[in-house]
This record gives structure tokens, C-alpha cells and sequence, in this order.
């Protein structure tokens, strides 16, 4: 799939938000006043940007209110209702920290809870596409969780909890990216079936529909970042837990290294999550396959 | 709106024969033409006559070859792709904005442009590759079954059928309600084994492919292989040949 850096950042930043509101919710840290505007500063900056920068990946962006309108059937659509309902719900506590010096629990509980469930709903829209047998386990919503609720603990600038959440966060992660490589072929999806002629013989490309470029080629047939997808992994997974994981369960606890463990994830998470759309492979590429 | 209708009254689909189908691309130009001009943003196309010329398009012939397992020749099967018109439409329940639906009256599954917001998440959820999003007018385009023809009284009644099935020179397109059982295209597959694509997926496709004809075999053995003509090598190609081998 294609890797739009606005999906990427959308996923990515969103997901840092909503996993800081969780903790803010729960009031670790226990900050009021100055100390809790900085706090919520950052949670809503991320929450929004990410949310803003999925609108770039919108072709005609004046509809997009009608986005929140099929909540029933979509997780796009949940996805969009409940991230406003709790930036909301935390409005509301965030003011009575903030101006009044008093925690309004039950918008910090409901709060931390809508944030998980937002974070959940955006892994599903992935998670549900059958097409992308990648994405479609029930590892990937986990990872976003766990993604979130592991930035969270960073950004809120819990050392501990964030050292341990990353290390679980880094195993899971290349065990998704194992069990994520066996996927396609699990599906049994070929070009015999796409075509529906299989029992007659080896299906194989003659020529294709088209000699150009389509929309479908360029946003379902991604092939670039497969090359290197072993060397990213790599990558990724020491800037996501290695390096971050010494930094704060081994190190002494400072606030410089919290710093330094805290940019290199987000490093690491872009490129995990450039990864996640670069290496996932669609079923409609069997059609265009020379194979 | 995008939650799928249990049943319809009719289905409404094509019924396409591979073993007919001679790969033309008529199909593809008329349905190009009639979606241009008429129901919808039209099908744009950027950059047509450079380098990198690319256009929307709701219907594309590929060319497979199909290998038999036996060892026999190799056969070429044209094979038009355009929306299957799922009963189990992946594409219609992920919409967002509630542009996809499929109607209770037909089973035909449409897209409103004046609520679609082009995110595109209704294509990556189709595994046919059936909905492009168009360059220009920023909506997701896909097939209407020429819903603009098929229930249109102001054309003459043969031509209220789709423009790719209108246009077919080899008749290999067929219109109609496979929901009823009784209904030409319905008995169509029942004869020859209509086909679905990627059941595995479960889409369920109204759109059914009839597969190729079994080919004509001989009835008596081939003749025998020709005697061969060419002639032995001389001078000095022979004694090039016999270097060679030695070397």
C-alpha cells in the first residue's frame, strides 16, 4: 500500500495524543495548574495534528463532515466521532486541573477509556480490510494499543512504566512483522482464484489491462519499501525499545536521557509505521502480477 | 446509507464469457464514453497525450494465459474487470460519509459524489480493484451498471442496457437479474458454470464469469511429424561444427 505521509503522521500522532490522554485521565502525572497546561498542551497537539493531517489525505475535503455520520457500519466514522467526544470529555477535566485545581475523576476515567477506544477504532480500519491480509489479525489492533499507551507513558514522562511497555511493545512488534510475512499465502488468494479459472491450469499474466499507470497501481501496488523491509526492521525496532529500553530501565533516571529515549522512539515509530503501509500487499495486485 | 441491505428486489449484474470474449476493449471505450458524457464528474484523464498519461476508468481488459496441468497447449483468455456489484459489498459498509450504498431496489452499488470526500478507504476495501478516485474531481468513481441507460425511456429499448453490454461486437456481455432464477442471464450460468472471483473473500459477487469452452479435440491420431530436410553440414561448416563439439 501506498505510505502517505499523511496517514503516516495521522496514525503515528494521534495515537502519541489519545495514548498520553489515557494517562492524564488516570492523573499520572498528577499535575495541576501550569504544570498540567503544559500536559494537556502536548496531548492535544498531537491528538489534533494527527487529526489535521488526515484531512491532507482527503480528495475533497468539503465533505468531510458528513464523515461522522455512519457510525454504524464504519470505523473510519467511529473512528472520527469518539476521537471528538474525548477530546471533549478532556476538555472538560483538563479546565477543572488546570483553572481549578480540582480532578473531575469521572471525565478523567471516561476520558482514558473513549481514548482507548478511539485508538482501537483507528487500528480497525486497517485491521478490518480483508484485502490487506497483513493489516486484517488481531495483533495489529493490540499493536496500536500498545503503540499509544507505550508514548503515552513517554511523553507523560513516566521512565519505568514506559521502559517496560516498550520492551513488550518491541516483542510484539517483530512478532507481528513475522506472523504479518505468512499472511498472504494463509488467505490462498492466487491468480487461480482472482480469476476463478485455477482448476483449468497455471494461471499466468499475458498482458495487462493497461500500459500506464492507474489509480489502483499506485495506491495498492507499492513495492518499494519491500527491498529493504529486513534492514528497516532493524532499525526500527532499536530506535522503538533497544536504545530507549537502556536508556530508561539501565541508566541512571534523568530528564536528558528521558529526552533523548523519547525522540528516538518517535523516529522508530515512523518508521514502523511507514513499514506497516510500504510492506502490506493487497489482493488485487494477483491481478497485475507477471507471475 | 452504507449499512447493506439484508435482500433486494432484483440483482442486477453481468454476466461475462471468457470464451467469447475476443479482448477487443470495445467495452472499455463505451463505458469510458457513456460516463464521460453523462451521469457524474467524467472520467478524467491527466497528462493523455505525455509522458506519464494516466485516466480513470470503471471497466479493463487484461490478457491471462492459462498453462493446463495435463501439458496441452496453453490457451489466452480476455478478461474484462470491472464492480461485481458484491451482495456483501466490502466497499459500501466502510464508507464514512455514507457516499456508498447499495440500492434495495436493484442491488446495484453506487456512489454519491455529493457526499463522497474522496479518502479512498472504499477502494483499498474492494479486492477487485473495481472504484478509482478520480484525479480531477476528487470523488471515487466506479461502475453504475449505466444506471442511466437501463431505466431510461427516452432511449430506444435495446439501448437500455449498459454501454459495454450495447456495444459488445462479440456478445460475449450479457445484462441482467441473476436474482431470479428464471431470467436468461441466470439460466446462462446455470448451463455453463458460472464463476465467481476471489470467493475466498466472500463478497459474494452478482457479476458472474463464464469460463472457457472445453477445446475441440482431434478424433483420430495427429499426422506424423515431417521428415526432416535439412541437410548434413559440409566443408568447412562441418568441420567448424566438429571443432566446436571437440572444444
Amino acid at each position: 500500500m501506498h505510505p502517505a505521509p499523511s496517514v503516516i503522521i495521522f496514525t503515528a500522532l494521534s495515537g502519541l495524543g489519545f495514548g498520553l490522554f489515557m494517562w492524564l485521565g488516570l492523573g499520572a502525572p498528577d499535575v495541576y495548574g501550569m504544570q498540567a497546561f503544559g500536559m494537556f498542551f502536548i496531548a492535544y497537539a498531537f491528538a489534533v495534528g494527527g487529526l489535521l493531517a488526515s484531512v491532507f489525505h482527503l480528495a475533497n475535503k468539503k465533505n468531510a463532515i458528513y464523515s461522522f455520520s455512519q457510525w454504524q457500519t464504519s470505523w473510519l466514522s467511529r473512528e472520527g466521532v469518539l476521537s471528538v467526544i474525548t477530546l471533549l470529555v478532556f476538555a472538560v477535566f483538563a479546565i477543572g486541573r488546570i483553572f481549578v485545581g480540582v480532578s473531575l475523576d469521572f471525565f478523567g476515567y471516561a476520558g482514558s477509556a473513549l481514548a482507548l477506544l478511539t485508538v482501537f477504532s483507528t487500528s480497525m480500519i486497517y485491521t478490518q480490510l480483508k484485502t490487506v491480509p497483513r493489516w486484517n489479525m488481531p495483533l495489529t489492533p493490540v499493536l496500536f494499543l500498545l503503540y499509544a499507551i507505550s508514548g503515552g507513558a513517554l511523553l507523560s514522562m513516566q521512565p519505568r512504566v514506559a521502559g517496560v511497555l516498550i520492551v513488550v511493545l518491541s516483542a510484539l512488534q517483530w512478532a507481528g512483522w513475522m506472523m504479518g510475512d505468512a499472511r498472504f499465502a494463509q488467505t490462498g488468494t492466487t491468480k487461480g482464484t482472482a480469476t476463478g479459472l485455477a482448476d483449468r491450469g497455471r494461471v499466468r499474466m499475458f498482458e495487462s489491462a493497461h500500459t500506464a499507470r492507474n489509480y489502483v497501481l499506485d495506491e495498492m501496488a507499492y513495492r518499494i519499501g519491500r527491498k529493504h523491509a529486513q534492514k528497516l526492521r532493524l532499525i526500527a525496532i532499536t530506535l522503538i525499545g533497544v536504545v530507549p529500553a537502556l536508556l530508561l530501565l539501565v541508566a541512571p533516571p534523568s530528564m536528558p536521557l528521558a529526552i533523548v529515549a523519547l525522540v528516538l522512539h518517535l523516529a522508530g515509530l515512523l518508521t514502523a509505521r511507514w513499514l506497516f503501509f510500504a510492506e502490506a500487499e493487497h489482493v488485487v495486485t494477483t491481478y497485475y502480477a507477471h507471475d | 446509507m452504507t449499512k447493506l441491505p439484508t435482500e433486494t428486489q432484483k440483482k442486477l449484474g453481468l454476466v461475462i464469457d471468457l470464451d467469447t470474449c475476443v479482448g477487443c476493449h470495445g467495452c472499455v471505450t463505451a463505458c469510458k464514453g457513456w460516463n464521460t458524457q453523462n451521469y457524474g464528474a467524467p472520467l478524467s484523464d491527466v497528462d493523455a497525450y505525455g509522458a506519464d498519461p494516466e485516466g480513470t476508468f470503471l471497466n479493463r481488459v487484461f490478457n491471462y494465459e492459462i498453462a493446463p496441468h495435463d501439458g496441452g497447449p496453453s490457451q489466452t483468455v480476455h478478461f474484462p474487470k470491472s464492480c461485481l456489484h458484491c451482495e456483501d459489498a466490502p466497499c459500501v459498509t466502510v464508507c464514512p460519509t455514507g457516499a456508498s450504498y447499495k440500492r434495495v431496489s436493484d442491488g446495484i452499488v453506487l456512489v454519491n459524489e455529493d457526499r463522497c470526500m474522496g479518502c479512498g478507504l472504499c477502494a483499498w476495501a474492494c479486492p477487485y480493484g473495481a472504484r478509482e478516485l478520480d484525479a480531477v474531481a476528487g470523488v471515487m468513481k466506479k461502475c453504475t451498471l449505466c444506471v442511466d441507460r437501463i431505466y431510461n425511456e427516452n432511449l430506444p429499448e435495446e439501448d437500455r442496457v449498459p454501454a459495454c453490454v450495447r456495444t459488445c461486437p462479440a456478445g460475449a456481455r450479457h445484462f441482467g437479474d441473476l436474482g431470479d432464477p428464471d431470467s436468461e442471464v441466470s439460466k446462462l450460468v446455470a448451463e455453463r458454470g458460472g464463476i465467481d472471483l476471489m470467493p475466498e473473500q466472500g463478497t459474494k459477487p452478482v457479476n458472474k464469469y463464464l469460463p472457457p469452452r472445453p477445446r475441440d479435440t482431434l478424433d483420430k491420431t495427429p499426422p506424423a511429424a515431417l521428415e526432416t530436410v535439412a541437410e548434413e553440414a559440409t566443408g568447412f561448416l562441418a568441420w567448424l561444427d566438429k571443432a566446436l563439439e571437440r572444444l
